[in-house]
């Protein structure tokens, strides 16, 4: 309800800013939301969405796998920590403009390219925050493993997974909003598809109406996976804190 | 099977970077059947010795001989439950071949039935040391571990986990070890009682007690304990918990 009442609220100062400023410059949500009409009709809208996606799921996937492994790896290991924090801390302060062009210039305006250098924007982060949770790792709760003769498996699922959860779960959500950020950039500069070289048409072409429908649709899909996906997995994992006395 | 123990020496390294002795000399044995009680006062290295035996720590002088391939459970000082499963799940997990019946058999007699489906965290320590209880003998071992299982708890408490431990403890052959503070709890446990210095802890005296367990009374685990404390006298540095107060 108090959703629904902030929606509102947004619509209408839009709509107050559109009327102040003239439609040149902002132009009322009724005529972006026909040009998100007739661009969802033509089917170029779920094109780009879908391109944008699949993008995202992959660079994501590549950048939390290996960015866990590696940062999980540099808790444990003093020697891994020592030869990886330098790199951490110049892939963490390099700009992801960089990352985006040297990519694209050393494996050509290329998919791969695109999704390796977003993968690579992300990793740092994944890397930093799964570090922390290993080293907070309790060692009293891998002894019992280690005494009950736990499997590696069962370890690994039971004791490990649950207390690195809520850093993987603070991993997903930081990285995919600096993922969602990324990946126009990337497709501006150098992709054939997606929202972000639908902005850049829009650039160009001074097309205010099918720039902000084409980010709103972007805005409204970020939203619903955030309220679909991310909010219940992070509720799912910390399930037995709610109910703990 | 047997349990054979000849630690000579166990430091640390402080964080001051001077090594500390800890453990100095401690020899003995227990056989399958029997239950030994370690017996010594507070900080005198009686948790780094379980965690030798239990093999955690490999890094100690000396010789442990654990039976092998024996199944090992240990009741840690503190519970050491999985926060994020549920009782029920934390003894499965411990125990996969574990089945229902003895689960159920188990949780009653450590009146844990009610309990099942809670999480650690709605536990008060007295449950929750009983759920440790419980993962340990669900595992059916052959070399138990008991580090102050019921320190911190109330007299009468304490006493009906008492009585439970012996309980289970005499229903299946197993090598024992049980470390307290209380020297009530080991004359009414112990088949052989290992009585350590202080720090560095060596082994003063090695005490077996002929009596079998549930033909003890009042008057017999007095007369021991008079005893250990006659034994105490004679070795000025030795146990000072005379009385069996709890700490």
């Amino acid at each position: 309800m108090l959703r629904l009442f902030s929606f509102a609220l947004f619509l209408a100062t839009w709509w107050v800013a559109a009327l102040l400023a003239g439609s040149a410059k902002l132009p009322a949500p009724s005529i972006v939301f026909a040009t998100m009409i007739t661009e969802a009709r033509s089917g170029a809208l779920f094109l780009h969405l879908g391109a944008t996606l699949a993008r995202v799921v992959l660079a994501f996937t590549l950048a939390m796998s290996v960015g866990s492994a590696i940062g999980y790896l540099m808790g444990r290991s003093r020697l891994a920590n020592r030869v990886g924090d330098p790199w951490l801390i110049l892939l963490l302060n390099l700009p992801a403009l960089v990352v985006i062009v040297l990519a694209y210039i050393w494996a050509g305006l290329t998919e791969a390219a695109a999704i390796a250098a977003i993968a690579i924007n992300k990793l740092p982060t994944a890397v930093v925050t799964l570090r922390e949770g290993t080293r907070a790792l309790d060692p009293a709760l891998d002894e019992m493993a280690q005494v009950f003769a736990f499997p590696r498996w069962r370890t690994f699922r039971h004791v490990l997974l649950p207390q690195l959860a809520p850093y993987i779960a603070a991993a997903a959500r930081s990285g995919l909003s600096l993922v969602w950020k990324i990946v126009l950039v990337a497709e501006l500069l150098g992709r054939p598809n997606g929202i972000g070289f639908e902005i850049g048409i829009a650039f160009q072409l001074f097309d205010i109406p099918l720039l902000l429908a084409y980010s709103l649709s972007f805005a409204a899909v970020v939203l619903v996976i955030e309220a679909v996906l991310v909010q219940p997995f992070e509720l799912r994992v910390s399930r037995w804190r709610l109910r703990a006395a | 099977m047997q349990l054979e123990v000849d630690i000579t020496g166990k430091s640390f390294i402080s964080a001051a970077g001077k090594p500390h002795q800890v453990l100095a000399d401690i020899r003995f044995s227990l056989a399958t059947g029997e239950v030994g009680v370690v017996v010594g006062p507070s900080g005198c290295g009686k948790s780094t010795m379980l965690r030798i035996l239990a093999g955690l720590d490999p890094n100690y002088q000396g010789r442990v001989a654990r039976p092998g391939r024996a199944r090992l459970a240990m009741v840690f000082q503190e519970p050491r439950l999985l926060p994020w499963r549920s009782v029920e799940d934390n003894v499965r997990l411990a125990a996969p071949e574990a089945d229902e019946a003895r689960l159920t058999a188990l949780f009653s007699l450590l009146e844990l039935g009610a309990h099942r489906e809670h999480y650690p965290g709605e536990l008060s320590l007295g449950l929750a040391r009983r759920v440790a209880l419980a993962r340990a003998f669900a595992i059916e071992p052959d070399f138990l571990i008991l580090d102050e299982p019921l320190a911190s708890l109330d007299d009468a408490l304490a006493a009906r986990l008492r009585e439970e431990i012996a309980g289970l403890v005499g229903h299946r052959p197993m090598i024992t070890l049980l470390v307290t503070h209380s020297l009530d709890d080991a004359v009414r446990l112990g088949d052989k009682l290992l009585l350590l210095s202080s720090r560095p802890a060596r082994l003063l005296h090695t005490l077996p007690i002929a009596i079998p367990r549930a033909a003890r009374d009042e008057q017999t685990i007095a007369a021991i304990k008079a005893d250990i404390t006659r034994l105490n006298l004679a070795n000025s540095q030795g146990v000072s918990d005379a009385g069996g107060q709890r700490q």
